[in-house]
């Protein structure tokens, strides 16, 4: 079955998801978006999509601290974040590069992660440019640090990197990240090529399981015109969306 | 309904807040009161300190590169869609302003903090960030209620001079309505005054129909306000209309260079008074 890198990438993230109740995404992630969506369609709404932005699959109604303080409570079970630059222990720069204050290059700021990434089990890194330059050893500046000492109150922290190459799933007891599966067409060699910090790789990694074909039939009928209320543009062009 | 006599101008409001005052501002879909935004440009402000709640767009980086702003604490400058906030950016890089870096739900523990009126709030996360360690106001404890360890952050009351925003209503009684806009509410209970810009008069008393009562500020908070249709474009205003996308990729992309900013601004800031 032909299938897109959105719609694989979609049915990736989505397995990621299982079992989550609460699942929130941020601003401009139209792929988590659609991931959180396909959950709450497949699960009979038992698993609860909020995607920042919609007016219908949103189920906050006071625009501040709702959101974090649910969050604080351990209410939410997954969220998303992205990082201008992201580390092999998992910290992530949200900030800039180089010197701080006044960096090389002036990313907006660390928004929401500086919290959620130590209050949400499982934040997933969705960043999908994958080069040295995303990928470093050691980030100059950490919005979020991946791990932290162990008495430190910390329910959530990374859960895995999906990046335009592969898959990496963080190994929290270690504080690194190992290699989970390849996108079709890229290769081990590649990953490396591209990654500026070290990972564990297992023998024999293979491509990520491609999309269940009926996920995929809800990506191109439900999920398509739920998402087009958020992402009109990624709707119709990525998913077929004909609204 | 024509405006209530005890009504100012968007620029009267912008003659209220002195140079140097701390202005907590909603984020963009929040209710951003952009024609005060261009009247403190116009009037040529000086040293403003900008508290984002949490986050901020063409606001921010409209007041920074107009050379309004000495500070700005904020959660993230950006133009979403349309790219960086360059004026923020540039203003950042080249050490033009004071930047206090922070994460969103702190901004709000500040002003909930100051709303309460103690001294600070905990807040759990934060912790072995570079935020955190570049914030001398910012301090850790241990949870004195636990046993042992336990570190916790601590974030200092912050009590804004001026609470600025657009809201979709207001009445005769000095009532602003913010809807589910709940951190216009935060806004106006943690800050020293309130001056707010209303799209419509509700033609009654906001305070008297339950119906509105919930997302009503009422005088007691309020200062002063002031009638401004469009009064937060091109921004949206929830329930009156969309943002202008258009407009802001115009300015995004304006913004990039001193000189593309600097045409922005003779064009739709001392160019005429009116936004639309």
């Amino acid at each position: 079955m032909e299938f897109s890198r959105e719609e694989l990438l979609i049915c990736a993230v989505a397995r990621m998801l299982d079992g989550c109740r609460n699942i929130a995404v941020g601003t401009a992630s139209p792929i988590p978006g659609s991931a959180a969506l396909l959950m709450q369609a497949l699960t009979n709404g038992h698993a609860r999509a909020s995607i920042l932005g919609s007016n219908v699959h949103n189920p906050f109604n006071d625009a501040g601290p709702e959101l974090f303080d649910r969050a604080g409570q351990g209410r939410v079970d997954a969220f998303f974040l992205g990082g201008g630059q992201i580390d092999g222990e998992g910290n992530i720069n949200l900030v800039g590069t180089g010197p701080y204050p006044n960096s090389d290059t002036r990313f907006p700021g660390s928004f929401g992660s500086g919290y959620l990434y130590f209050s949400v089990p499982r934040v997933i890194l969705f960043r999908e440019e994958h080069s040295r330059r995303v990928f470093v050893d050691k980030v100059d500046f950490i919005s979020a640090p991946g791990w932290s000492p162990p008495d430190v109150h910390r329910p959530g922290g990374p859960y895995a990197l999906i990046t335009s190459l592969c898959v990496f799933i963080y190994d929290r007891d270690n504080h690194r990240f190992r290699l989970s599966g390849l996108l079709p067409g890229a290769t081990l060699e590649e990953v490396r090529d591209n990654t500026g910090f070290d990972f564990d790789c297992p023998d024999g990694i293979g491509d990520i399981p491609p999309p269940e074909a009926d996920r995929l039939e809800l990506i191109r009928t439900r999920i398509a015109g739920e998402i087009a209320e958020t992402y009109p543009e990624f709707a119709r062009d990525r998913l077929g969306w004909q609204g | 309904m024509d405006a209530p006599e005890i009504y100012l101008s968007a620029d009267e409001i912008a003659s209220r807040i002195p140079d140097g005052a701390l202005i907590g501002v909603p984020k963009e879909d929040g209710g951003a009161a952009m024609e005060v935004t261009r009247a403190l440009i116009r009037r040529k402000a000086k040293g403003l300190r900008l508290f984002t709640v949490p986050v901020s767009s063409i606001q921010a980086d409209m007041l920074i590169g107009a050379g309004c702003v000495d500070e700005i604490e904020t959660s993230g400058v950006s133009m979403g869609e349309f790219g960086f906030a360059c004026r923020f950016r540039a203003a950042v890089q080249e050490g033009t302003i004071k930047i206090k870096d922070a994460t969103c739900p702190a901004l709000y523990a500040e002003l909930q903090a100051s709303e309460k009126g103690v001294p600070f709030m905990p807040l759990r996360g934060i912790l072995g960030s570079d935020i955190h360690a570049n914030r001398d106001d910012w301090m850790t404890i241990d949870n004195p209620l636990a046993d042992s360890g336990d570190p916790i952050v601590l974030l200092p009351a912050v009590k804004p001079d001026v609470a600025l925003f657009h809201a979709r209503y207001g009445d005769r009684y000095g009532n602003v309505w913010v809807g589910a806009r709940r951190e216009c509410v935060l806004l106006a209970h943690a800050s020293a005054s309130t001056l707010v810009t209303v799209e419509e008069i509700w033609d009654g008393n906001l305070m008297d129909d339950d119906r509105m009562l919930a997302g009503t500020i009422p005088p007691i908070y309020v200062d002063t306000v002031a009638h401004a249709p469009q009064g937060a474009w091109p921004l949206s205003l929830n329930g009156a209309y969309e943002r202008d996308g258009v407009h802001l990729r115009e300015y995004a992309g304006a913004a990039k260079t001193d000189d593309g900013f600097a045409a922005y601004l003779d064009q739709h800031v001392f160019g005429k008074q009116a936004a639309a």
